[in-house]
């Protein structure tokens, strides 16, 4: 693995929410790290804490146990080095497009030529170039995520958090949005904390997967992969048909053992 | 990468889901036209005596004899303007005032805590309840019933304000924190604009509510006002100025309502279509 820089670090973390006898343990004892230029994500069946961990990361909520930092420091609450993109859009209906992606930028009061500069490069960056003065309300749901995307992107974080963002997109715009969304980390050489409940889309996407075990949360195991480049590269051959084979039987090989981890805790 | 092709930009046809289709049109029309009808038919048979209902023609002239020569030597617009300035700036103080307490209080509740009881108990009261106490204070005049107004127009856009700071999608503030925003900016660039459709809803309400209140105030205690213009009609049973002084009251308020929304859908844009 690599030695990049640790952006990211948990330590112990534990989550309980309520009090007494209605309390419930939402995360137990959450190691993870996370290095510059990962694409992380996080695997897991519905209600078992990933969105929790990914809040508490963004700083929304305050462990019970345990610690989170970012680069050394404890993670105190929310500020713009860490990005979120959420699996609904976020924006905000009484701004246009253009504004909304300005929004991170205006709100760190940098100079406005710079600001425009940063918006029109990165609604570029998600083939939206053009679309600035539309209204969020007339854009598909495909296009208002890409839109988020680019919000988050404008400012330029550390680490970008998405729960679950393309959750409720047709099966086809998602597709286009794993491969955006690949591009750009390559690209931008981001760093990408990514939760989903689709295995395929974890084994795509991800240099690392992380699967969790349903309530309590814990960190069963985790894979270290490469598929998302020779999934997304175009100029990717095989050169022959065994090399083919031997990549499918590698990709199979990880999902039906990380189905078998998910399967065998019911 | 060619994601456009996909992507289809979304027609918004909410705005047609309200719009009356040609038969409601029709209907409502005929609603009127058969009023309207009934009423000439009933004065044309003689029915009630002609001082209880006047006939339709005798209204339409005693309209235009108003608008020529006023109503006790003060023209019709006096009497107009007199209550639409009690009644604009009596909202006009409302609004200037309620949102921010109102949005301050959904905000900081030590500040609810201060505000929100006074105003739930003057609220149900029927404000020309506490009239008699303003009068008694500050006098027959405007400043009473400016007061009275902005006391019942308060209420509906404070409490608006209230409930739409609770309703906000949490979520705004948080991506707006993860943006940068300090909690000052996402005051006003997050909570006050998500907070307007609500705000906007409570101004009309507020606005009927002190339409209503205004009439009545003008009824108790006033030299000059619509209202006042149709009591003193009824105390010389000159009934086709009282039908007049109606129909003035129940148009404008339309026009006035009409005009609320259309500044509304001018501010609000977004209303309905998230």
């Amino acid at each position: 693995m690599s030695q990049e820089e640790v952006l990211i670090e948990t330590k112990n973390l534990d989550k309980i929410y309520g009090t007494g006898e209605d309390s419930v343990l939402a995360l137990k004892d959450i190691n993870l790290e996370i290095r510059r230029g990962e694409f992380v994500c996080v695997l897991g069946p519905s209600g078992c804490g990933k969105s929790t961990l990914l809040k508490t990361i963004a700083g929304y909520i305050e462990a019970t146990n345990g610690q989170c930092l970012m680069q050394g420091e404890e993670i105190e609450g929310p500020d713009w080095h860490r990005g979120v993109v959420f699996q609904s859009s976020t924006l905000y209906p009484w701004m246009s497009v253009k504004d909304n992606v300005e929004f991170g930028p205006r709100m760190r009061n940098l100079p406005e030529d710079e600001i425009k500069e940063i918006q029109e490069y990165f609604l570029e960056e998600v083939n939206l170039s053009g679309f600035g003065d539309k209204a969020t309300f007339e854009l598909s749901g495909g296009m208002k995520q890409r839109v988020a995307l680019a919000r988050v992107l404008a400012n330029n974080p550390q680490v970008i958090l998405m729960d679950e963002p393309f959750g409720a997109l047709d099966a086809l715009t998602r597709n286009d949005m794993q491969k955006l969304i690949h591009n750009i980390w390559k690209e931008n050489n981001s760093t990408i904390f990514f939760i989903t409940h689709d295995v395929d889309e974890a084994l795509s996407l991800a240099t690392r997967v992380v699967v969790m075990s349903k309530r309590p949360g814990r960190i069963i195991r985790e894979f270290n992969v490469d598929f998302t480049d020779t999934l997304f590269d175009e100029n990717t051959k095989f050169d022959d048909s065994s090399q083919r084979v031997e990549y499918e039987d590698e990709y199979f090989k990880v999902k039906n053992e990380i189905l078998d981890i998910i399967n065998n805790q019911v | 990468m060619d994601l456009e092709n996909e992507d289809k930009v979304e027609n918004n046809n909410s705005e047609a889901g309200t719009e009356k289709s040609k038969t409601e049109k029709v209907l409502t029309l005929s609603t009127w036209v058969v009023i309207l009808g009934a009423w000439y038919i009933v004065t044309k048979l003689e029915l009630f005596s002609p001082t209880l209902l006047p006939p339709p023609t005798e209204v339409v002239t005693a309209f235009f004899k108003l608008l020529k020569d006023g109503y006790n030597g003060i023209a019709l617009w006096v009497h107009l303007g007199a209550s639409f300035r009690r009644l604009f700036i009596a909202l006009g103080l409302a609004i200037i005032t309620a949102i921010p307490i109102g949005l301050l209080s959904g905000y900081v509740s030590k500040v609810k805590a201060i505000v929100d009881s006074v105003v739930e108990f003057y609220r149900p009261l029927p404000p020309l309840a506490y009239y008699t106490l303003l009068i008694l204070w500050f006098g027959i005049d405007d400043k009473s019933k400016i007061i009275l107004l902005f006391l019942a127009a308060f209420a509906p856009i404070y409490i608006a304000c209230i409930s739409a700071v609770r309703k906000i999608n949490q979520d705004y503030i948080l991506s707006a924190k993860s943006l940068g925003a300090s909690q000052k900016k996402i005051f006003f660039k997050i909570v006050l604009p998500a907070c307007l459709p609500e705000i906007f809803t409570g101004i009309r309400t507020a606005f009927g509510v002190a339409y209503t209140t205004l009439v009545s105030s003008e009824m108790i205690a006033a030299t000059s006002g619509i209202g006042w213009m149709v009591l003193d009609a009824s105390n010389f049973l000159k009934s086709e100025v009282i039908f007049i002084g109606i129909f003035i009251m129940g148009i404008s308020g339309v026009l006035i309502d009409a005009g609320l929304r259309f500044i509304e859908r001018k501010i609000v844009f977004w209303k309905g279509k998230v």
